[in-house]
């Protein structure tokens, strides 16, 4: 099962150079690939839809990426089987439905560097541990700088990433070019490019697959994912939560975990637990199809946008997330405006490229711009909330270190840091501005 | 694009307006009193309402000055708009 790149350079992964059309004389060099070609056939089983059951050890609310991944590491790392992942609305059609796509760890502070390698480093091998293809395509990302102030932040976040065991590099503007020939590089346009920093392990997955593999697999292991069935209270004894209420009736529970992203707070305002995170509406949009011409990822905080080409051949774009808060899982008209200028600026070639569709997730942003992962002052309660416009990259490395820190009780090395009480003791990972990170 | 009612300026375009965070959030009384934890939740928690929430809007590129808004968080419809010194409205 392996992942045939759109922008490989192998010789082997091209499309095969036909006889007819070799004699018409048609093809030179690796020809474009079909849109499309490249995406498995679905399989006849995905996952069963059970009846909830009276109890379970492990109860995990929201069945996105981030749900379903710490299901799978439970019964993977720790044995832990009898677990339900509950989902209001359909499996991982929140969020996990909604994101870019982007996988990449370039991030500042050693804290972050830590859990979004550990992530990179399992999405690397993850097609073999699920069995089931994700289209994980490596193809590197760029992030521009446009001011001197960028280039001096960018470089200094190279050496950080380096010395974390990061792959990352800083390209003048001449290389740039030659990773991404479409970026606009001249000197004459409102911000130019000085450079740009390059993580060439950084890549794109399909979302839809990542949810589908996670849950073709716990489904294999015993885990009941419950879909239509939304959470609207907790049974409680003191300092423990005994089970939670819910659309299909009352189920008790060992442990609960929360995962449910921009929903977080609504359901920790039910249990009396303050959070401090906001929850925004976040957009992204992709083209029609078009032929490859967009090898990498860019992403620019600056101009505010990021652009990669799906594997069927759509641009798939993004920026920053609304400015006010929302649930309506749409945004406002001009931040579009706003990032399509962006993209034109930047990628010329695109001018005329006609946008499809927009579509908005809602996001759960903290006052550091980093997660909240780890216990809470109920005992057998735990949370993992505040992953902001970066919760897809994380998928596996968090389902990684929440399942570690659910089972042991006690927050997993690369969670500790991201603990609750971090904004009583001071401790913040600060990563707004600090990563290349859009917030 | 929304239309925001500017309590001094009437109806503008929502490009001309900066978000401010939750409304009624008052500085502490004695802030020397207060606890880490009272500080903490002083500076970063704020409510994450599903629905009606008072919060705080600028007209950046107008007056320039800050007023309250009461606006659905799932519909982002406006119900109104008051001045700072003003108590929240009864909206439905």
């Amino acid at each position: 099962m392996t992942t045939v790149d759109a922008f490989s350079t192998d010789p082997d992964d091209a499309v095969p150079h036909t006889p007819a059309a070799a004699a018409e004389g048609r093809l030179h060099g690796t020809p474009p690939r079909t849109p499309g070609a490249d995406l498995p056939e679905h399989p006849d089983f995905l996952w069963k839809d059970p009846e909830p059951k009276k109890a379970y050890d492990v109860v995990i609310v929201g069945g996105g990426g981030h749900g379903l991944a710490t299901a799978h590491y439970l019964v993977k790392n720790h044995g832990i089987t009898n677990v339900a992942v509950l989902e209001k609305g359909w499996l991982a059609g929140g969020n996990m439905a909604r994101n870019t796509t982007l996988i990449r760890s370039n991030y500042l502070w050693d804290e972050s560097a830590a859990i979004y390698e550990h992530s990179l480093k399992l999405w690397e091998g993850l097609e073999e541990d699920l069995g089931y293809p994700i289209l994980f395509s490596q193809r590197g990302v760029l992030n521009l700088a446009h001011t001197l102030q960028d280039v001096r932040d960018s470089v200094r976040r190279v050496e950080a990433n380096v010395l974390n065991g990061v792959d990352a590099e800083w390209l003048e503007p001449d290389e740039v070019r030659k990773v991404c020939p479409i970026v606009n590089t001249s000197s004459d346009i409102r911000y130019p490019v000085l450079g740009a920093t390059y993580q060439p392990r950084a890549g794109i997955a399909k979302h839809d697959y990542v949810g589908w593999g996670f849950a073709r697999r716990i489904d294999e292991a015993g885990v009941d994912i419950i879909q239509g069935c939304e959470v609207t209270g907790f049974l409680r004894d003191g300092n423990r939560v005994t089970g939670v209420r819910t659309t299909r009736g009352d189920i008790a529970c060992g442990k609960v975990a929360l995962a449910a992203a921009g929903s977080t707070s609504v359901l920790t305002d039910m249990l009396g637990l303050r959070v401090p995170i906001q929850s925004h509406p976040l957009q992204a949009l992709v083209s029609e199809l078009l032929e490859p011409v967009h090898p990498t990822i860019v992403m620019s905080n600056a101009v505010h946008v990021y652009v990669s080409q799906a594997h069927k051949g759509e641009l798939v774009m993004g920026a920053g997330v609304d400015a006010y808060n929302g649930y309506g899982q749409r945004g406002a008209f001009h931040v579009i405006e706003r990032q399509m200028a962006a993209a034109v600026e930047l990628f010329p070639v695109f001018a005329r490229a006609h946008l499809l569709r927009t579509w908005g997730g809602i996001v759960d942003t903290t006052p550091d711009a980093s997660p909240i992962v780890g216990r809470t002052p109920y005992d057998n309660v735990f949370l993992n909330c505040g992953w902001g416009t970066g919760g897809f990259k994380a998928t596996p490395g968090v389902g990684w270190v929440f399942a570690d820190t659910i089972a042991n009780d006690e927050p997993h090395p690369y969670a500790a840091p991201f603990s609750l009480d971090r904004f009583v003791t001071g401790r913040l990972v600060d990563e707004h501005g600090a990563a290349a990170v859009a917030h | 694009m929304q239309m925001i009612q500017c309590p001094w300026c009437g109806p503008r375009e929502e490009v001309e307006f900066h978000y401010g965070g939750q409304a009624h959030v008052p500085y502490p009384s004695e802030p020397a009193a207060l606890s880490d934890e009272e500080w903490a939740h002083y500076l970063f928690f704020r409510d994450n309402t599903r629905g009606l929430y008072a919060e705080r809007w600028s007209h950046s590129s107008g007056c320039r000055k800050w007023f309250n808004a009461v606006r659905d968080t799932v519909t982002y419809r406006f119900h109104a708009t008051y001045r700072p010194d003003e108590p929240r409205p009864v909206t439905a």
